[in-house]
C-alpha cells in the first residue's frame, strides 16, 4: 500500500470570537479519500473548525493547506469544498432537481452535462422517483439524500458534513451510518463529518480527532482511540469507563482504600502523584482466576438485560461509583448472578490504563 | 361573532349600500338630489377628464409603491441582518411616526419642503445662493408623502419573511458556487416576494385613495380620485357623481387587494398540498 497523500493540512489554525477562543492553534492532515470524524462535545470548536474549512469563517491565525494551496481567506464560492448543512438548507422553492443542478449552474456547465450528472446522482443516491417533489414533501431521510446529492454532484476535493444524521431517529440513523460510508467509498470522495456522537465516529470514520474547549486532545484511528486514548476527558467522552482515582507507583495505582491496581504507568507521573487508573467494561470478568493481576469483592447493586449482553451495576470499595460491567449472555446463562449476590471482579494489568487525574 | 357582525352592517355595509344607492340617481339643477334612475354618473366616469385622473392617481399611487418597497425591503433586510437584541429596537423607531398624526407627519413635509423651508436652508448653509428650488407642490412631493407615511407598513410586511428565512439557506447557495448577488436573486428574493407583494398592496391602495397628501403636498394642482371624490360631495355639491366615482375607486381597490389575496392563497395551497403529500 502506498503511503496516504495528505488532501488538506489544517496547520496551527485558531479562530476567536471576541474574547472568546473558539479554536486554539489546532494542526491536523487530512488525507486523500479519507472518511475523517470530528468529535468533540458542545462548544469545543468543531463547527467552527468545519465552518473555517468551508469558508463561512476566517481564522485569525494559522494555514489551511488544500492540495498544498492556502485556502483559508477563500470565499465559499471559490472554493473545491462542500458542506452538507445540518438544517440540511434545501431551498424550499426549488423541485430536487433544480436543487441539486444549482451548483452546477452556477459553474456554467452546458445544459446537458448537468442534466447527466444530476441524472447520475440521484441514481446513486436513489432519488430519481423524488426529482420533481418539492423538499416539503419528502422524508428526513430523503431530505438528507437530497441534501448529500446537491454537494456531491459538485465532485468536491472536500465534503464536510455538519451532524449529518443529527435529525434522523435512531433506526434510521444506523442505517444511514452505513449507507454514508458506501457511498463515500462508491464516490471516491474525501469526508469530513462533525458529530458529538461518539459511537457514531467509531462507527465510520477511518480516523477521528477529539476535541475539547478549542484544543485537539487525540487524532488517531477509532481503534486506537478507543483502546489508547490519549487522557483522562478522551477515556471518559469515548465510550464507557471505569475509574479508580489514587496514587500514581512504579507499576500501578494504589488506590484510597489501600488496594494496588497494576498497569503500565506512563513515564510522564512520577511515583506519588494523583493519577486514576481506568478500565473497559468489556474487560472485566466475573469470577475471575486466582493469577488474575487485579481482583476485587463487589455486591450486585443493578442488572440492566440488553439481549446481547448484561449490564452490571456492582459496588466496590474501590471508587464511589459502582463498577459497570458486561458479561455476554452466554457468561450469564452459565452463571446467574442476582441483584444483591456477593462477587469477584478481576481484569488484566495490560487492560488497564493509567492517567494524571 | 354576532356584535362583531352587527358592527359591521351598521358601520360598512349600510354606509356602502347607501352610497352605492346613491350613484344611480341624478343631481338636482340646484344640487340636491332628484330621485330618478340613471346609469349616466357611471357614464361620466369614462369620460376622459375623469379617466385621466384615475390614470394619473394610477399612476403616482405605482411610483410610490415602487420607491416604497424599494426603500422599505432595504430596510427590512438591513433590521433582519443586524444583531437579534437590536431587531426589536430597530423595528420601533421604523414605526413611530405611526405615533402621531397622518395630517401633522403631512404637515411636517411642508415645512421640509417649503421655497424657504428646512431643505433650503441646508443648501445655503453649504453655500447655495440660488433661486430656492421648487419642491413643494409638485407630483414628487406627493410620493414622496406617500412613500413616507406607509413605509412602516412595508418594512414590516417585509421583515417577517426576512427574519425566518434560514440563514443557512444563502450560505447553501454560496457555498454551491454562487455570488452574493445571484444568491440574493435566485434564494433570498424569491422567498421573501409574499411580503414584497402584502406591503406593495397596502401602499398601493392606501396611496390611490388618498386625498390629504395630494391636497397639502401637491397644492390641489394634481388632482387625484380622492380629491375628486372630495370636491363633488363638498364643493361641486354633485352627490350622485361623487358616489359613482367612490365606487369606481371602492372597484380598483377590490380588485387589487382580491388578486393578491389570490395570488397568496395559491402560494398557501402549494405548501398545503406539499405538506399532504409528505403525510401520504
Amino acid at each position: 500500500m502506498s503511503a496516504p497523500r495528505t488532501l488538506l493540512a489544517i496547520d496551527r489554525v485558531s479562530k476567536n470570537f471576541g474574547r472568546v477562543t473558539a479554536v486554539d492553534g489546532i494542526s491536523l492532515d487530512i488525507r486523500e479519500n479519507e472518511f475523517f470524524a470530528l468529535l468533540g462535545p458542545s462548544g469545543c470548536g468543531k463547527t467552527t473548525l468545519l465552518r473555517m474549512l468551508a469558508g463561512f469563517e476566517t481564522p485569525n491565525d494559522g494555514r489551511i493547506l488544500l492540495d498544498g494551496r492556502d485556502i483559508a481567506r477563500t470565499p465559499p464560492n471559490k472554493r473545491p469544498v462542500n458542506l452538507m448543512f445540518q438544517s440540511y438548507a434545501l431551498f424550499p422553492h426549488m423541485s430536487v432537481r433544480a436543487n441539486v443542478s444549482y451548483g452546477l449552474e452556477m459553474e456554467r456547465l452546458p445544459a446537458n452535462e448537468i442534466r447527466s450528472r444530476v441524472d447520475a446522482i440521484l441514481a446513486t443516491t436513489e432519488l430519481a422517483a423524488f426529482a420533481d417533489r418539492k423538499p416539503e414533501q419528502l422524508s428526513g431521510g430523503q431530505k438528507q439524500r437530497v441534501a448529500l446529492a446537491r454537494a456531491l454532484v459538485k465532485r468536491p476535493r472536500l465534503l464536510l458534513l455538519d451532524e449529518p444524521l443529527g435529525a434522523l431517529d435512531k433506526k434510521l440513523r444506523g442505517a444511514m451510518q452505513l449507507e454514508l460510508k458506501r457511498l463515500q467509498h462508491e464516490v471516491g470522495i474525501t469526508f469530513v463529518i462533525v458529530t458529538h456522537d461518539q459511537e457514531e465516529s467509531l462507527v465510520m470514520a477511518d480516523r477521528m480527532a477529539v476535541l475539547r474547549d478549542g484544543k485537539l486532545l487525540q487524532c488517531d484511528t477509532p481503534h486506537a482511540v478507543y483502546e489508547y486514548p490519549a487522557n483522562r476527558f478522551v477515556a471518559d467522552f469515548i465510550g464507557v469507563m471505569n475509574f479508580v482515582p489514587g496514587k500514581a507507583t512504579t507499576d500501578g495505582v494504589l488506590a484510597a482504600n489501600g488496594a494496588r491496581i497494576s498497569g503500565t504507568v506512563p513515564a510522564t507521573l512520577s511515583p506519588g502523584a494523583a493519577a486514576i487508573a481506568s478500565v473497559r467494561p468489556e474487560r472485566i470478568r466475573l469470577f475471575p482466576s486466582p493469577e488474575t493481576a487485579n481482583r476485587i469483592a463487589g455486591t450486585v447493586e443493578a442488572l440492566a438485560y440488553q439481549g446481547l449482553d448484561l449490564q452490571l451495576h456492582v459496588r466496590t470499595a474501590l471508587s464511589p461509583k459502582p463498577f459497570l460491567v458486561r458479561v455476554t449472555a452466554d457468561a450469564a446463562d452459565r452463571r446467574p448472578v442476582a441483584s444483591g449476590d456477593a462477587v469477584e471482579l478481576g481484569w488484566d494489568a495490560v487492560d488497564v490504563r493509567i492517567f494524571a487525574d | 361573532m354576532a356584535p362583531a357582525l352587527a358592527w359591521l352592517t351598521a358601520l360598512m355595509v349600510v354606509p356602502c349600500a347607501l352610497v352605492l344607492a346613491l350613484a344611480f340617481f341624478q343631481r338636482g339643477i340646484y344640487g340636491g338630489i332628484e330621485y330618478t334612475f340613471t346609469l349616466g354618473n357611471f357614464g361620466l366616469v369614462f369620460d376622459p377628464l375623469y379617466a385621466g385622473i384615475f390614470l394619473n392617481s394610477a399612476r403616482i399611487a405605482g411610483t410610490a409603491t415602487l420607491v416604497a418597497v424599494i426603500i422599505g425591503y432595504a430596510a427590512a433586510y438591513a433590521i433582519a441582518a443586524a444583531p437579534r437584541r437590536w431587531q426589536p429596537a430597530f423595528l420601533f423607531f421604523a414605526v413611530l411616526p405611526f405615533w402621531s398624526n397622518y395630517l401633522i407627519r403631512t404637515y411636517a413635509w411642508i415645512v421640509l419642503l417649503n421655497r424657504e423651508g428646512l431643505i433650503t436652508q441646508l443648501l445655503r448653509w453649504f453655500g447655495y445662493t440660488g433661486e430656492p428650488p421648487s419642491m413643494l407642490y409638485t407630483e414628487g412631493a406627493v410620493i414622496a408623502g406617500l412613500v413616507y407615511n406607509y413605509l412602516p407598513f412595508v418594512i414590516l410586511a417585509c421583515y417577517a419573511p426576512l427574519s425566518r428565512l434560514n440563514p443557512e439557506l444563502a450560505e447553501a447557495s454560496r457555498d454551491l458556487g454562487a455570488s452574493a448577488m445571484t444568491t440574493f436573486r435566485r434564494v433570498i428574493l424569491p422567498l421573501t416576494v409574499p411580503g414584497i407583494a402584502a406591503g406593495a398592496v397596502f401602499v398601493f391602495v392606501l396611496s390611490i385613495g388618498n386625498f390629504v397628501t395630494p391636497a397639502l403636498l401637491g397644492g390641489g394642482r394634481f388632482q387625484m380620485i380622492g380629491n375628486l371624490v372630495y370636491d363633488q360631495f363638498l364643493t361641486a355639491n354633485d352627490w350622485p357623481f361623487g358616489a359613482a366615482l367612490a365606487m369606481a375607486l371602492i372597484a380598483i381597490m377590490l380588485i387589487v387587494l382580491m388578486a393578491q389575496a389570490l395570488a397568496a392563497d395559491r402560494a398557501a395551497g402549494r405548501i398545503a398540498e406539499a405538506r399532504g403529500g409528505a403525510d401520504g
